[in-house]
């Protein structure tokens, strides 16, 4: 029964601050078509999809994935430093979209300054913390991976937290 | 870490929804935005049939599209009493952004009054009073009535100038040709008072003098002019933070050369080349970094003079590109005045009034007036005299074919909250027409601007010039009654610290008063406040959209409408006049300015008529409005130049393109406008030739500023974040910019920090003769040593308590020359532990 287990998987859903963002996740999921007079922004579903191993990623070097699809590109980092909301048996692994919040352009990763730089409208991400704008036009810090990382390394992505550039949904 | 909506997924704009037109009411620039919005139980689909962009949602959609809005964007709103959704994105084909959205602009929707969705909860909903202690809701005839019986006792009593007034001008939220008119009609025709200050100065004047009396007004030029210069030359303006989408749709193009196409059109006999910039600024900003990023090191060139010096710089300017012959000769005799009147008797030391603070003349007399050799502004600047020369040559030397080169100069709030406003003002106009480039393509002297405008008044000629230093009749005890409009003095005045300590004491002093008296007593209470105001106290009226810090001293609280819960227009810094059209309702019983102004005036008549003052009363007659297009038809139509062309439906029909101020004439229904000013030489003067103004360097001029300096270690520049919208009064409840800036934040160099002990994101005092304030700490490697940037009037830390009251002739203030010394407070707080200090700097790997 792989299949079924993968079903679960991609039905594992977080539950993360907003009240209302989640009540309204769980009408979404239970019902075709929501009936509620008020409906507010919806959690999706996010797939349960295995990104790279510990193994594969050096330290400071940025790590090509996509997620949750692959017209959505990112990367997995290695921080070599525990950081808040970091991943791994060190807390320093960390995965961002590296698509602009802004205008949607591709953004470079500088591994002096540990930011994402966006050649758009020069906004700066800061990898170490959270993503969080350090300057820029972007109204959203950038969107991070939640990440799981099982007891062999195996880096897995299970939702963002912000909504990605270029989709209305994050999960198309 | 850092703060996330964790919002993953919006409601699609269905094909059907309703499309109001948005100019986006921060900022000088004016983007254009669209507000879409349909009712809550309704949405769009991914299906390009179901959803209003025409596209397959199902699909990521790639950089630039038309077809994606954040979050901020987005929010659920009050329309005609029903919850809509509402989103407001940047439109594409509006010639100012071309769809760019800034980090302000683009978080409207998120700004905007959501009871469903709990955003901007601190608007004010109800008109409050001072009744048993506190601030409690009322009704509008209950309010009106209380400030209209005791303005027209004072007014009466003790005549207008004891009712002091603090009033917006601009345009945008806050003002607005509607607002601004209702405002003028209620203090300068119904009234005439005198006493009257704006939101960011303690006067009633212009910011811009200088250039004024010159005859060269200061919005000339056109956005598309940044696109076809030769040269920028930007003078206290940190532009890709303050007119973000300016610098980025027009500035950037001629940079990178992406508009040599245009220029090569447009003026096809010359020679052309990606722009050059000057950047004049103390400081390394943001704007610096990427124009270098755009146009190469090579083609930019920081002139980071020594704050304050701006004057000594442009006159050597004006000095060398006038001996080497790089003026427009054949301008200069046929539009600048030909003769030299004599200098003042005490000139340069005072001009013939403190009203007429320069001397203006003609091209002779202001070259030798103004006379100062390289060296010599080397001196005084810091510069490297070699950087000045090439200044001059980027400004004036002839292309390489031997045209003239086109060079656009901008300025804003270093030089308007600078040193020696007017004349250092009057020095760099005095570059521009010598150079012949006002009205010309690729040209124009310009501020760049705070606000959009919306100024329609009756005559304020009463006022007089220099107009009164508002605060300091507040200081010292003069006025009885004071009305607020849109203005919080506690976070934006110069001498905040004395300011709010007397403030509080004279308001308080009412306060008690009023607590001593039954509230329903409204004659007893009315002679209690009066009897307080007799012993210094100050009745405090506060008309606003948020609750302010000066609105805790209040004792009558009026709830206003913003842009979008009234219709409103404005003009941008190209004098570009758009209408927003409302699209959503104001919170509970707020109403806009302009009828609040009405009703005020329709509470004093009746008040009058009932003190058997009839003359008086009918001087407040012509209020009957009950929309804000009466008073736009009242205003803007029957007074401004060419508004008789302009309505809000043909304004309407021109969505966010509008026109370019002043209109002239119908094409069909559509407003024939102005792109630029002076096209046919003729200036803003009596003779129609412009002036050059004879401005020689006299140091530091403001009294006390030259003294702070000498006593203390740092200099305390300041100014503004990109994150923030003005005094964050909207921003204050955004999680997004409060989880990026808890505290202003004050840069400084490394070594000055180690110095103090400080580390990053410790908080620190500054303080000095003037007053004390907190900032957190931002290692700053670009910023020189002793010389740190503070950000102005934020809440959590307000610049304002450390500058000294100084201000020029006509009450311009002088934030910018600030010293300080600078010491620790703490360790960085826990809401600071999750802040970046990173440099703000675009790094391209």
């Amino acid at each position: 029964m792989k299949r079924c287990n993968a079903q679960v998987d991609i039905g594992r859903r977080q539950f993360l601050r907003g009240t209302s963002v989640s009540a309204a996740g769980v009408a979404a999921a239970t019902m075709a078509r929501p009936a509620k007079a008020v409906p507010a922004a919806a959690r999706v579903d996010y797939p349960s999809t295995k990104l790279a191993n510990i193994a594969d990623l050096e330290v400071n070097v940025p790590f090509d994935v996509a997620y949750p699809d692959g017209d959505a590109p990112g990367v997995l980092l290695k921080l070599g430093t525990p950081v808040e909301g970091g991943a791994g048996p060190d807390g320093d692994v960390v995965g961002f979209t590296t698509v602009c919040p802004h205008k949607g352009f591709p953004m470079s990763y500088s591994s002096e300054r540990r930011t994402f730089n966006c050649p758009g409208h020069y906004s700066v991400f800061d990898a170490e913390k959270g993503g969080q704008q350090v300057w820029g036009q972007a109204t959203q810090n950038l969107p991070q991976y939640m990440l799981r990382v099982e007891a062999n390394g195996d880096i897995y992505a299970e939702g963002v937290d912000e909504l990605l550039y270029g989709r209305l949904s994050n999960v198309l | 870490m850092a703060y996330k909506r964790h919002i993953d997924r919006l409601p699609i704009i269905p094909s059907d929804a309703q499309r109001h037109n948005v100019t986006c009411h921060f900022c000088i620039v004016g983007c254009g935005y669209h507000a879409y919005s349909w009712p809550a139980n309704r949405q769009g689909g991914t299906a390009p049939s179901d959803n209003v962009f025409g596209v397959d949602l199902a699909e990521q959609q790639f950089a630039e599209t038309e077809a994606w809005y954040s979050p901020s964007m987005y929010n659920i709103v009050k329309q005609n009493g029903q919850d809509h959704h509402l989103v407001i994105k940047p439109d594409p084909n509006c010639v100012v952004n071309s769809g760019l959205g800034s980090i302000r602009g683009a978080r409207l929707a998120e700004l905007s009054y959501s009871e469903v969705r709990s955003t901007q909860q601190q608007r004010l909903t109800d008109p409050q009073v001072w009744r048993y202690g506190q601030l409690q809701p009322t009704s509008w005839d209950d309010a009106l009535d209380l400030v209209a019986r005791v303005t027209t006792r004072i007014i009466t009593d003790d005549g207008e100038d004891s009712l002091i007034v603090s009033a917006f001008d601009h345009g945008g939220a806050g003002g607005g040709y509607e607002n601004t008119w209702g405002t003028g009609k209620l203090y300068f025709g119904a009234m005439k008072v005198r006493n009257i200050r704006i939101h960011n100065r303690p006067a009633y004047n212009s910011e811009v003098h200088g250039t004024r009396d010159m005859g060269v007004g200061e919005l000339n030029n056109a956005y598309e002019d940044a696109e076809l210069a030769d040269t920028i030359m930007a003078v206290g303006t940190n532009a890709l933070e303050t007119q973000t989408n300016y610098f980025l749709n027009h500035w950037v193009p001629n940079l990178r050369g992406s508009s040599l196409g245009k220029k090569r059109e447009m003026m096809p006999d010359e020679a052309h080349a990606p722009a050059r910039i000057i950047i004049v600024d103390p400081r390394r900003t943001v704007t610096v970094n990427a124009a270098e990023m755009e146009a190469g090191p090579e083609n930019v060139l920081h002139l980071a003079i020594k704050s304050g010096t701006d004057l000594a710089l442009f006159n050597a300017l004006f000095t060398h590109i006038a001996d080497q012959g790089w003026i427009d000769r054949d301008f200069i005799d046929q539009s600048t005045l030909q003769e030299s009147p004599d200098r003042p008797p005490l000139y340069p030391a005072r001009g013939v009034a403190d009203a007429n603070p320069g001397h203006l003349t003609g091209f002779e007399a202001a070259i030798e007036g103004c006379r100062m050799s390289v060296d010599e502004a080397a001196e005084i600047t810091g510069l490297d005299p070699a950087d000045i020369v090439k200044a001059a040559e980027w400004i004036a030397m002839p292309k390489e074919d031997g045209t003239r080169r086109r060079t656009m100069i901008g300025y804003e709030k270093g030089l308007i909250w600078g040193n020696d406003n007017y004349r250092t003002n009057g020095a760099l106009v005095n570059i521009a027409l010598a150079t012949g480039n006002i009205g010309r393509l690729g040209g124009g002297v310009v501020r760049l601007g705070g606000h959009q405008e919306g100024y329609v008044r009756p005559n304020e000629g009463h006022v007089g010039r220099p107009s009164a230093y508002v605060d300091q009749l507040l200081i010292s005890g003069q006025g009885g009654v004071h009305h607020i409009w849109a203005c919080d003095h506690y976070k934006t005045t110069l001498n905040a610290h004395r300011f709010k300590s007397v403030y509080k004491r004279r308001t308080d002093m009412v306060k008690d008063a009023m607590n001593s008296v039954p509230y329903g007593d409204r004659d007893g209470m009315v002679e209690a406040i009066v009897a307080a105001i007799r012993l210094g106290g100050l009745f405090a009226v506060d008309v606003d959209i948020v609750p302010t810090r000066i609105g805790e001293a209040c004792h009558v609280i009026l709830p206003a409408a913003t842009s979008g819960e009234m219709n409103l227009t404005s003009m941008n810094g190209e004098r570009r006049m758009r209408l927003t059209e409302r699209y959503m309702d104001p919170p509970g019983q707020a109403m806009p300015d302009c009828l609040i102004a009405a009703r005020l005036a329709n509470h004093m008549e009746r008040v009058l008529r009932d003190m058997g003052r009839d003359d008086y009363a009918d001087q407040f007659q012509g209020f009957d409005w009950q929309t804000e297009e009466d008073a736009f038809t009242d205003g803007y139509h029957a007074n401004a130049g060419g508004g008789e062309f302009v309505t809000y439906e043909r304004l309407s029909a021109m969505g966010t393109n509008g026109f370019q101020e002043p209109a002239v004439g119908l094409d069909g229904d559509r407003i024939v406008g102005t792109t630029r000013l002076y096209t046919d030489g003729v200036f803003s003067t009596a003779d129609g030739k412009a002036r050059f103004m004879d401005a020689p360097w006299r140091g530091l001029q403001a009294p006390g500023k030259a003294e702070q300096r000498d006593a203390y270690a740092f200099l305390i520049n300041n100014g503004r974040a990109n994150h923030v919208w003005q005094s964050a009064y909207l921003d204050v409840q955004n999680d997004y910019v409060m989880d990026r800036w808890p505290f202003p934040y004050i840069e400084m160099h490394p070594d000055d920090m180690a110095d103090l002990g400080v580390s990053e994101g410790d908080l620190v005092e500054i303080y000095n003769d003037a007053g004390s304030t907190q900032a957190m700490a931002y290692p700053t490697p670009t910023a020189r040593r002793g010389e740190t940037f503070m950000l102005f009037a934020y809440p959590t830390g307000v610049q304002g308590n450390v500058i000294n009251p100084g201000t020029n002739e006509l009450i311009i203030p002088n934030y910018k020359q600030t010293w300080a010394d600078i010491r620790r407070l703490s360790a960085a707080p826990g809401s600071v532990s999750h802040v970046s200090f990173k440099s703000k700097e675009y790094v391209r790997d």
